[in-house]
Parts: C-alpha cells; structure tokens; sequence
C-alpha cells in the first residue's frame, strides 16, 4: 500500500528541471492562486470573520439555539445513515459493473454519473412527483401511513441521489486494476470466499470505499437544491443545515447563518483534505 | 472475469444492485417523464415560450458560457500549476481547489453577500463608486464561478497525472518551447479530460440554484435562473410551468451525460496507446 | 561531439543518485552505462540530456561548459525508455516534430522524414499511429524522431527494455550498425552486460551512483577493477575468509591469496569459467546436479566442509567425462581474484 502511495506521489511531483515553468510558469502560477484567492479564499474567509464576529461565546449560543441545534443534527445523522447505505451499495454497484457482463450493463454505467448532469433542484422536483402527497406513488404510501416526501426519508432519498456516482467512481478503477490472479492465487491455497473477500479483495479497496464514503458526506452536508424542494423544511422535524442557513439569511440574520455555515465549513475543510488524503493512499482521482 | 453465464449468488447480487439503482435513479427519472408524457409536449412548450422562463434560461446559459469560458482557462492554468510545478504551500492549494464542492452553496451566497453585499467588507466601498454586485449579475457571475471551479481542473490535473510528463520531455529535447510544447503536445492528450471537466462545469453551472438564489434573490426579469424560476414557480403553486422547466433541465442534462460517456470513451481509446 | 562530465552529484532527497561522478566519453564513440537498477546511471543520462539539473559538477560538450544550456539548446537527441512518442500524431509527424519546431518548410521536413523511414525500415508506416506499432517499430520510431534534426549527440535510455527478447537482440544489431554508419556521439544505459558488451565501444560500470570501471569490454572482462565489477560481469563464486598462511580456505578448497598479508579479510572472485572439475575419488568435493544450458554445462557441487561451487564447460569437454550427480571430484583455480575489503585490489 504505501509502495502505491509512493509511487503516485512520484509521478505527481517527480519530473526534471528541463520541465521547469520559468518566467511564463510563475506567471501562470500567480494568475491562479490570484484567482482562486479572490474567488474561494476571499469569501470564506468572511464567512469566518463574521461567524466569530460576536467572539466564541456568542458562535456557541448560535449553534446551540434549538433550531440550529435541531437542523445540524439532522443533517448529521441523514448524512450519516445515506453515507452507511452508499458505501455499501456503491461498492455493490461497482463490483457487479466491473465484474459481471449482462445485458444493460454499459446503459447502466452510464446512468450512474446522471447525478452529476442534473441540476440538484430538478432532483426534488422528480422526487416530489414521485412520493409528494399528491404523487405517482405518494398516495400509495401516503395510504399506508408512510411519508416520505416531507419527512426525513424524502431526503434520505435525495441525498443518495445526488451523492450516488462518489463511492461508485472511487471504486471501480481500483478494482479495474485488481489482478484476478491474487483471487486465484488465494483459491487455490484453499480459501473460502468470504476469507478471499475479506483478505485479499477487500484491503485494497477500503482506501477508495472510505474517500468515496468522505466525498459523499461531505457532499451531503452541503445538499441544498433538492433538499429545499423535497424535505418541506419544517422546523423542527424536516429542516437541515443548509435549509436553516437559507431561512436565517431570507429573516435578516446573517449572524446566525454565518454561525451555522461555520461549523459546516469547518467539516468540509477537514473532510475535503481526508478525501483528498484518501484518494492518494487509493492511487485514484476523480471527482 | 468477463463470464457469460452468472451463478446464483452472482445474480442476486446483479438483481440487488438492479434494485436499488432502480429505486434511487431511474424511478424519479421515469417520475418525470411520465408526468411529461402525461401533460403531452405542451407542458416543455410552455416552459420555452413563458417569457419569464425565456429570461431565465438566456440568463442561465450566459452564466454557463461565462463559467466555461473563465473556468476552463484558469482551469487549465491550475491543473498544469499542480502537477507541472512544485512550490510551497501546494497541498494547501490542492485542497482548496477541491473546497467549492463540500461547501453549501447557501454558504457561498451569504460568503460572497459578506464581502460585496450592503454591510460587507467591500460593500460600502463598492456602492460609494456605483457597484452593484450582490442582486445583481455579477454576483450571479461570482456565484456560478465559486461553484463550478473544481471541475475542470480536477478533471485537467487527473489526466496530466496520468499522461506522466514522458512526451513533454521528449518535446523539450527535441527544440521545443514551453508553450510549443503545451500546445502541440501536452494539449492535444489532455483533450478529453478537458473536455469531460468542461461538460461537467457546464451542467453545474446550469444546475446551480442555492448560490444564485441567495446571491442573486430570484428577482423575476433581472437575477431570475433557470433553476430560481423553478423555486419561484413552486413556491407560487404553479406546478405546470415548474415542472415543464424541470423537464427541459433534465433533457439537457441527459444530453450532457451522453457527451460525457462519449468523451470517457474517446479518452479510454487514446490511452490504449 | 566528446562529452565530459565531472564531478557530479545528486540527490533525492535522502537518496544519493549520483556520487561524484567524472567520466569521459570521445567524439564518436558508443558508450554504454551498465549497473543494476537504481544505480544512477539513467539520472547521470538524464542529467548530461538538461533534463535533470545536478546538484553539484559540470557536463562539457565538445570542452565547453554546458551547465547553463537548457535541454532544448543542448542538440542531444533522447531515446526514452518507453518510447514517450506523441500518441496523437501519425509516426511521420513524430519524426518531424523536432524540426517543426525550429520552424523548418513542410517540404524539407518532408525529405527528411522520408530519408529517416528509409533508414529505419520503417517504409510506408508514415501515416500510422504509434499504437498501431508494434514495440520494436516504436523504439525505432522513437530513433528516428531523436535523429531528425541532426543532433550531435544521441543518448538512449534503456532503449532495449520494453521489447522482448528476440526483438531486442535485432535491435542492438541495428543499433550498431546505425553507428557505424553515422558516427554520432552515443551513450545507451541498460542493465544487461550481454547488450552493453555486443553493441558498445566501452562500457562504463556504475554501481551506487559511482563509477566502478569504465574500458573496453575486454578490459572489463578480463581485469575487472573492483570487487563489485568482478561479481557483476560475468558469472562468479564470491567466498568472503580471511587470509591464512597465503590463502584462504574455503571448506577443503584452498584459493591462493598470494601478495595478502596473513589475517587481511578478503573476497575471493572465482569465475565458472576459470575453474576446472574432473572426476576423482580423492577429490574435495561432491557434485550435486548437472544443467545443460544449450553450448554449455553448469556442474553444481559442495566442498567438503564448505558451501556450494559452480562451474560452466563446453558440452563437448573432456573434463566433463564421467561427472555425474554424486560423483566426487577434484577443483583446480586457473584464476583467482582477491579483493581486500575497505581497499583497493592487489593483482
């Protein structure tokens, strides 16, 4: 594993000086961080002044108001429980996609990256079509005392949703490069399946399954555009974060909403460099 | 690996993933197209000949044609900035290229409002020279650019990883500038990559709507989107024309995935060399 | 164009890459770098192309310094391990690449395109992509390309290594061969002593980014100058003992240490070919098995109270008569190498 990690690092950052950007090079180099500066740094980092603005104790009180309490909560544990569900199920999806050949097989990879070319608000629309009270198969349930549009399944549901192709594309190109012959090898020195799987399969694939499983929950955290459509953002029960924050903003309580948006913030710093850690370890990138 | 005829076990597990693929994906993609089917052409008509959603989309598809235009550059710029040159503080610069995508476009809205809108950092100092940003276009420019920036070079930097700088050497020994050798060699094998990254900036540029909502405040004619016409269809309980947008939104995007999966192609067939 | 380099060092971080390193390679010649790999012997390469920077040391070319040349200035055609042609571009627009880039006509890189596909055998591939090639075609395209715009010097990294092995023997024929005919000043790295010693003028051993040895093949073979050379080139028993009464004693099988004082601790080299076994019932060891290697025999035996020894005869040989698996026999030394350790060889 960490002869993998090396060897990626080295062709990332090992090459000779006759490739040395020079003049133009820095220049470039300027230009972007120049960019990124005033693009990305300079924003967040107002978000963070004005979530400290009123000191730690005033940050604290603001977190710990029953409704952001409430909607950070939520958002935690929905998160939590869809990234539980797609490390699973992604890693299922990506083993029968790589491994197995059927009909429908190359129609289906290709619908896994949908999430990524739909617009996150078209994907609460569809869902509410589907189980809203008035829906295709919402008075079904609704029938059966079952809700989900409107409740915490409803975004359980948009947040694997949008969050669907992460675990899939992190695995499958690390399984592409299994050899077959280790699965073999391991057979033929009689082991049984579930031993093959968790001896020999599994290992390699964890670093990838846990940078998928990182990028979905970050991901997760910050889904707004269905959510807001989907959940029905009651307070209390079915608001989340990002739901919280928009509202604080619409009542003029920017306070609060950089409050909130503060702790969000900060998970997605750490989260985004354990992705990004965990990608190298994985020897894969991709979005 | 590749067998033709799967055993039990393996096709439960086919039928699992089947499944539950068919539950999360394609069942709110059938949803929506059959309450299309249902409403017949005229419900994407509508959506095309409402005037509101008209301005909507011209506004959306000009901030996409932006985000292409400036993140694809600088894009390209970043991508050869991380992989073709080492400097301090580059893990840092790697992490917060990947940023835009964990945070909350909420977020990003009242981010950019802190610093540009009424009471922000620049706000005073923007208004007291005639500036307007927040409301108004170039905060929806902002907005659109802070969200899509990832992509392409993300996408830019994986393949140039994985292209190795083998052919950029053997450029520069025989004679090449630096920019012949971007452009002549280093450009041509990075084109599918930048080609994907662009497809995908596209799409989320016309996809996006917490960040322009918050930034931009949905105002009908002036910062109203694509997606923000959707919200405010909604929100006015007028299904028809929400849902005929998100039709059309979804048709595009179908669109854009197909372009994707023909680019992965094209770009899997070069590398076999 | 003679190329000088002296005193080179580099670093990788912790690793040390090259160690003061100073060679000498003359106008014309066609040197091989031989060493194992991770020896430094590409790095030196890669260095004296620009397309690594020395940490410390000088490259001359023709005597003048050209530390300050950039890699595209230096005129050095490269041939990379692995090929490293533009994927995207047909073969002739490969070979015509360097001279595009200085700006020649399309018709001139016409004729010299033509002239190189001649030259290589590669007529009528102009308009293929390089991964419709098959890997000797490549290495040759990837030849031709370096030799297009007349560089005058041609240095070529593990050229052999990624074809296999029948290709390969074809190839340092018409590596050679191409020299003969156009004299240009070149140095190929490999780890294969067989390809070093059949395609090269002089070979210079390197070994933990040092130079070991640098002579004609000959000179290696025949009076390796280190311990490392004479366990490196050729194939040899290497007995580690410690001088007593003018020899070492390896088991029952005394090697002669004349010139070392009693009590130096030593290396003694003993080459399959510079050793006789013949059968003998009074004899000092015992053979284990026998391998026929196509011209030649591998006889494997044990020493009395000492460890295994090869040696290698002519299938035809009369001193194989009557060795078999079991059988004792008696060792002469024709040629021993001692080699002191922490110095220099006394021969």
């Amino acid at each position: 594993m960490s002869g993998r990690w090396l060897g990626r690092v080295n062709t990332m950052f090992r090459f000779g000086v006759a490739l040395d950007p020079g003049a133009g090079g820095r220049l470039v180099r300027v230009a972007v961080l120049t960019y990124i500066g005033g693009l990305v740094l300079l924003p967040l980092a107002a978000l963070t002044q004005h979530g400290l603005a009123g000191g730690l104790a005033a940050l604290w009180e603001s977190i710990q108001a029953p409704g952001a309490r409430h909607a950070l909560w939520l958002t935690l544990w929905t998160a939590g429980l869809m990234t539980l569900i797609n490390a699973l199920m992604g890693t299922a999806t990506a083993w029968v996609l790589v491994r197995y050949r059927f009909s429908g097989r190359a129609m289906l990879s290709t619908l896994v990256d949908l999430p990524f070319a739909i617009p996150t608000l078209v994907t609460g629309v569809m869902l509410v079509i589907l189980y809203g009270p008035r829906g295709l198969m919402g008075t079904w349930f609704h029938d059966l005392g079952i809700k989900i549009a409107f409740a915490p399944p409803g975004i359980l549901l948009a947040l694997l949703f949008v969050t669907l192709p992460f675990v899939v594309r992190a695995v499958e190109p690390v399984l592409l490069e299994q050899d077959p012959a280790e699965e073999e090898a391991a057979r033929t020195l009689g082991a049984g399946s579930f031993t093959i799987f968790r001896s020999v399969l599994l290992p390699p694939l964890l670093p990838a399954i846990l940078s998928g499983s990182v990028r979905s929950f970050a991901r997760a955290l910050a889904e707004f555009g269905s959510i807001v459509v989907v959940s029905g953002n009651i307070p209390y029960k079915t608001l989340t974060a990002p739901v919280f924050i928009f509202g604080e903003i619409e009542a003029g309580a920017p306070q609060s909403a950089a409050a909130v948006s503060l702790v969000l913030l900060l998970l997605a710093i750490v989260l985004t460099y354990a992705g990004r850690m965990l990608e190298r370890l994985a020897g894969v990138r991709h979005v | 690996m590749s067998n033709k005829s799967l055993t039990s076990g393996q096709m439960v597990l086919v039928a699992l993933v089947l499944g539950y693929l068919g539950l999360i994906l394609i069942l709110p993609l059938g949803a929506i197209a059959v309450r299309a089917l249902d409403a017949g052409p005229g419900l994407l008509l509508e959506a095309l000949t409402d005037p509101a959603a008209q301005e909507g989309l011209v506004l959306t598809l000009l901030l996409a044609g932006i985000a292409l235009v400036a993140n694809g550059l600088v894009g390209i710029g970043a991508a050869l900035v991380l992989t073709r040159q080492r400097f301090y503080g580059q893990h840092l610069l790697d992490t917060l290229v990947d940023l835009p995508l964990a945070v909350s476009p909420v977020m990003t809205g009242l981010a950019f409002l802190l610093v540009f809108g009424q009471g922000g950092w620049l706000g005073s100092w923007l208004d007291s020279i005639g500036i307007k940003i927040g409301f108004a276009f170039p905060g929806l420019v902002l907005a659109t650019l802070f969200v899509t920036f990832p992509f392409t070079v993300r996408e830019v930097a994986y393949v140039l990883i994985e292209l190795g700088t083998d052919e950029e050497e053997a450029a520069v020994t025989l004679g090449a500038s630096s920019w012949q050798t971007f452009w002549l060699v280093t450009l041509p094998n990075i084109r599918y990559g930048l080609g994907y990254g662009l497809v995908l900036t596209l799409a989320r540029a016309l996809g996006e709507f917490g960040a322009v909502l918050v930034m931009g405040g949905a105002i009908s004619g002036q910062t109203q989107t694509a997606t923000t016409f959707i919200y405010n269809a909604l929100e006015e309980r007028q299904e028809s024309a929400a849902y005929g947008m998100a039709l059309l939104l979804a048709v595009i995007s179908v669109l854009f995935l197909l372009a994707l999966e023909w680019l992965k192609h094209q770009h899997k067939k070069g590398r076999l060399a | 164009m003679s190329i000088r380099v002296s005193h080179l060092n580099k670093r990788f971080g912790d690793f040390i890459a090259v160690n003061d390193v100073s060679l000498e390679v003359a106008s014309g010649e066609l040197v091989a770098f031989l060493g194992p790999s991770g020896s430094g012997k590409s790095t030196i390469l890669r260095i004296i192309a620009g397309l690594e920077q020395a940490d410390s040391g000088s490259v001359f070319f023709a005597n003048q310094p050209a530390d300050h040349l950039h890699a595209r200035a230096r005129g050095v055609g490269f041939v990379f391990q692995h090929y490293a042609l533009f994927r995207h571009m047909t073969v002739a627009n490969n070979i015509a690449f360097g001279l595009r880039v200085r700006g020649l006509g399309r018709s001139a890189q016409n004729r010299r395109v033509g002239e190189l596909l001649d030259l290589m055998g590669l007529h009528g591939l102009g308009q293929r992509y390089p991964n419709q090639l098959s890997g000797g075609q490549r290495q040759r395209v990837a030849l031709a390309r370096a030799l297009a715009p007349e560089p005058q010097v041609l240095l070529l990294d593990e050229p052999f290594g990624a074809v296999d092995a029948r290709v390969r023997e074809e190839l340092r024929h018409w590596l050679r061969r191409l020299h003969d005919d156009v004299h240009i000043t070149s140095i190929f790295v490999t780890h294969d002593q067989e390809e070093a010693f059949s395609v090269a003028d002089k070979v210079i051993v390197i070994n933990q980014g040092r130079v070991e040895q640098a002579a004609s093949p000959a000179e290696i073979l025949d009076h390796p100058a280190t311990e490392f050379v004479a366990r490196f080139i050729g194939e040899a028993n290497v007995y580690d003992g410690i001088v007593q009464a003018g020899q070492i004693a390896v088991g029952k099988l005394h090697v002669p240490a004349c010139g070392l004082p009693d009590g130096t601790s030593a290396s003694a080299v003993l080459r399959f070919y510079d050793l006789k076994f013949w059968r003998e019932e009074a004899g000092i060891a015992r053979v284990i098995r026998t391998m026929t290697l196509g011209d030649r025999v591998k006889v494997e035996a044990v020493i009395d109270d000492g460890p295994v020894i090869y040696s290698q005869f002519p299938r035809r040989s009369s001193l194989l008569a009557g060795i078999e698996p079991g059988c004792r026999i008696q060792i002469e030394i024709t040629l021993a190498r001692l080699y002191p350790h922490g110095d220099l060889p006394l021969q």
